[in-house]
C-alpha cells in the first residue's frame, strides 16, 4: 500500500480516481477493535469489543448514548468518535428544544455524513478517522446505519466493523433472514455469538471487554455491560461457543470461535 | 435546521455608529398590510379553520381574495392574521422546511415514504421562530394559528403570536375573534361536532365578526385537515349576512341613552 506521489492531501486525486487520505482513513476503522450491529423489526441492538492498552487500565468504551433513542458503537479513533459524539447530542438537543420532539435518526446521519464529506473536500481538514454504528428507534420502528471517513453512510439489517469483524459479518449473513422477527434477548444472544467470533486467538469474551447496547419501541438506549452482561455470557458458554469457527476469515490472526476454543489456545 | 428568519433586527455588520440609525429602519414598528381573526376547532373528524379573505390598508379593505389559510405539508395547515407579508414569510420558509425534508427523507421501511408533517413539530418550530425575532425586537407581526395531526395521530390545534406565546386547545381564536368569537364557540362547542356543524360554528362566529369587527370581510375561507383526506382548503365564499335587526335599523339618536349598551 505504498502509493506515496498522490495521498499526501485529502483534496489529491489519484490517477486512479481515488482519493487516498480517505481510504487511509478508512484503514484506520479497520484497525479499531470489532463493533456488530443488527436489528429486528423492534429492537436495534450493538455489540462492541473494548480494547484495554494495559492489564492495569480500564477497557475503552466503545458504545455511547447519543439521545434517549439513539446511540452509537465507534471504531477507529476514539477522539475523533467523542467529537462526533459530542456534535451529535447537541443537534439531539436543539432539535428536541426547536421542535418539541426527538430527532429522527435518518435525518441526523445525513446530516452527520454531510460532516464527513466536508472534511474531504478541503485542503485545511482530515476525514475523521473513525466508523460509526449508529443503533435508533423512532416512530417507525429500529435502524441501523453505518458511517464512514469517506462520509457514505449504508442503513443496515446487520452489520460489522473493525478488526476480525468478517467472522462476524459471516455469522449475520447466515442469521440475517430471521432478524425482523427475533425476540429481544434472542437479539442480543445473536449480537454476543457474532462478537464471541472477533476476539482474538487468545482471548475470550468476559464481561470487562464485552459490552452490548439495546435501543427499541418503547426501550430508551439502555448500555449492558459488566455484570449485566454475565448471563449472556454464561448462556454462550453453556452454547459452547458459536458457528464462527467453521468460518473462513480474511485476516493473518488465528480466529478465536468461542469460550471453548479459546480455553484450549490458552496454553 | 433553517431559522433564516431569525436573523431578522442584526445589523451586526454595520460599524456602531450608524448602525442605530439603520436599525431602527430594519425594525418592524407597526404593520401594514394586516389580516384580521383566525378561528379554529376540534372536531369530530379533525381540525377545521376559518378566516376571511381580506387584507386591510389600515382602513382601507384593500385586498380582498388573499389567502390567509396555507397548507404547509400533508398534515398541516396554517391560518395567519395581522402583517400578510411577514405571514408570507412564514408559510415560505415552512414550504421549504417541509420540501426539504421530503427531498431527504430515505429508509429501508418503504412505509416511510410519504409519511411526512407533523403539526405539533411545526407549532414547536414557530415558537422558536417567533420568540426569537421577539428578542431581536423586531417581531414577524403575526397571530399564528396551526392545526392539522400530530405524528402520533392526534388531532392537534395550537397559537403562536408576535412575541412567541403558544398554546394548544380545542378552540382557537385571534385578533377581533378572541372577543367575540370566542364566547360563542365556548356556549356552542362539543368534542363530537360533525362537520356540518364545526362549520355551521365557525361560520356563525365570522358572521359576527362581520358585523362587529370594522376590518373584517364577509367573504371566508374554511379549511380542515382530516386523517382520511389530509388537508383541504375551500375556496373563498360570501356568507349571507342579516342588517334587519333592531340594533342596526334604529338610528342611535331615537334611542334611549346614547346607543350604547
Amino acid at each position: 500500500m505504498f502509493r506515496n506521489q498522490y495521498d499526501t492531501d485529502v483534496t489529491v486525486w489519484s490517477p486512479e480516481g481515488r482519493l487516498l487520505q480517505v481510504e487511509y482513513a478508512m484503514e484506520s476503522v479497520k484497525q479499531g477493535s470489532a463493533c456488530i450491529g443488527l436489528r429486528s423489526s423492534t429492537h436495534a441492538v450493538l455489540g462492541a469489543l473494548k480494547r484495554s492498552v494495559s492489564e492495569l487500565s480500564s477497557h475503552q468504551k466503545k458504545l455511547l448514548e447519543i439521545d434517549d433513542h439513539i446511540g452509537v458503537g465507534i471504531a477507529g479513533l476514539t477522539a475523533d468518535a467523542r467529537t462526533i459524539a459530542k456534535w451529535m447530542r447537541n443537534e439531539c438537543l436543539n432539535h428536541k428544544y426547536v421542535y418539541g420532539a426527538p430527532i429522527v435518526s435518518g435525518r441526523l446521519v445525513t446530516d452527520l455524513a454531510d460532516r464527513h464529506q466536508r472534511t474531504t473536500q478541503t485542503y485545511v481538514r482530515r476525514p475523521y478517522g473513525v466508523g460509526l454504528l449508529v443503533a435508533s428507534c423512532d416512530e417507525n420502528g429500529p435502524h441501523l446505519y453505518q458511517t464512514c471517513p469517506s462520509g457514505n453512510v449504508y442503513e443496515y439489517y446487520a452489520t460489522a466493523i473493525g478488526s476480525r469483524s468478517q467472522s462476524g459479518r459471516t455469522y449475520l449473513e447466515k442469521i440475517y433472514e430471521g432478524l425482523a422477527e427475533m425476540g429481544r434477548d434472542e437479539l442480543i444472544m445473536n449480537a454476543v455469538r457474532a462478537l464471541a467470533g472477533c476476539v482474538s486467538g487468545d482471548g475470550e469474551l468476559t464481561t470487562e471487554n464485552g459490552s452490548v447496547s439495546i435501543v427499541g419501541k418503547g426501550e430508551n438506549f439502555t448500555i449492558i455491560e459488566g455484570m449485566e452482561l454475565k448471563p449472556y455470557l454464561d448462556r454462550l458458554e453453556l452454547e459452547g461457543g458459536n458457528n464462527a469457527a467453521e468460518e473462513e476469515e480474511v485476516t493473518e490472526e488465528e480466529e478465536s470461535s468461542g469460550d471453548d476454543d479459546v480455553e484450549a489456545m490458552e496454553t | 435546521m433553517s431559522l433564516s428568519l431569525t436573523s431578522g433586527g442584526t445589523s451586526a455588520r454595520q460599524p456602531s455608529s450608524i448602525s442605530a440609525l439603520s436599525a431602527a429602519t430594519e425594525r418592524t414598528r407597526r404593520p401594514m398590510v394586516t389580516g384580521t381573526s383566525v378561528l379554529g376547532i376540534r372536531y369530530a373528524d379533525g381540525v377545521m379553520i376559518a378566516a376571511d379573505t381580506l387584507c386591510s390598508y389600515g382602513s382601507m379593505a384593500k385586498y380582498k381574495d388573499a389567502r390567509r389559510l396555507v397548507s404547509v405539508n400533508a398534515k398541516t395547515l396554517v391560518g395567519g392574521g395581522g402583517e400578510y407579508s411577514d405571514f408570507q414569510a412564514v408559510t415560505e420558509l415552512l414550504k421549504r422546511n417541509a420540501l426539504e425534508d421530503r427531498c431527504t427523507a430515505d429508509s429501508l421501511y418503504a412505509e416511510e415514504e410519504g409519511e411526512e408533517g407533523c403539526a405539533r413539530e411545526v407549532w414547536n418550530y414557530l415558537r422558536v421562530v417567533m420568540y426569537n425575532r421577539r428578542n431581536k425586537m423586531n417581531p414577524l407581526w403575526n397571530d399564528l394559528v396551526v392545526a392539522g395531526f400530530s405524528s402520533g395521530g392526534d388531532p392537534f390545534l395550537g397559537y403562536v403570536d408576535k412575541i412567541g406565546t403558544t398554546y394548544e386547545d380545542t378552540f382557537i381564536a385571534t385578533g377581533f375573534g378572541s372577543y367575540l368569537a370566542l364566547p360563542l364557540m365556548r356556549e356552542k362547542y362539543r368534542p363530537d361536532l360533525e362537520e356540518g356543524e364545526a362549520r355551521a360554528l365557525l361560520e356563525d362566529c365570522m358572521r359576527v365578526l362581520f358585523y362587529r369587527d370594522c376590518r373584517a370581510l364577509n367573504k371566508i375561507q374554511i379549511a380542515k385537515v382530516t386523517k382520511e383526506d389530509g388537508v383541504l382548503i375551500s375556496d373563498p365564499y360570501e356568507i349571507e349576512t342579516d342588517w334587519s335587526s333592531a340594533g342596526f335599523m334604529t338610528p342611535k339618536g331615537e334611542l334611549d341613552g346614547d346607543g350604547g349598551w
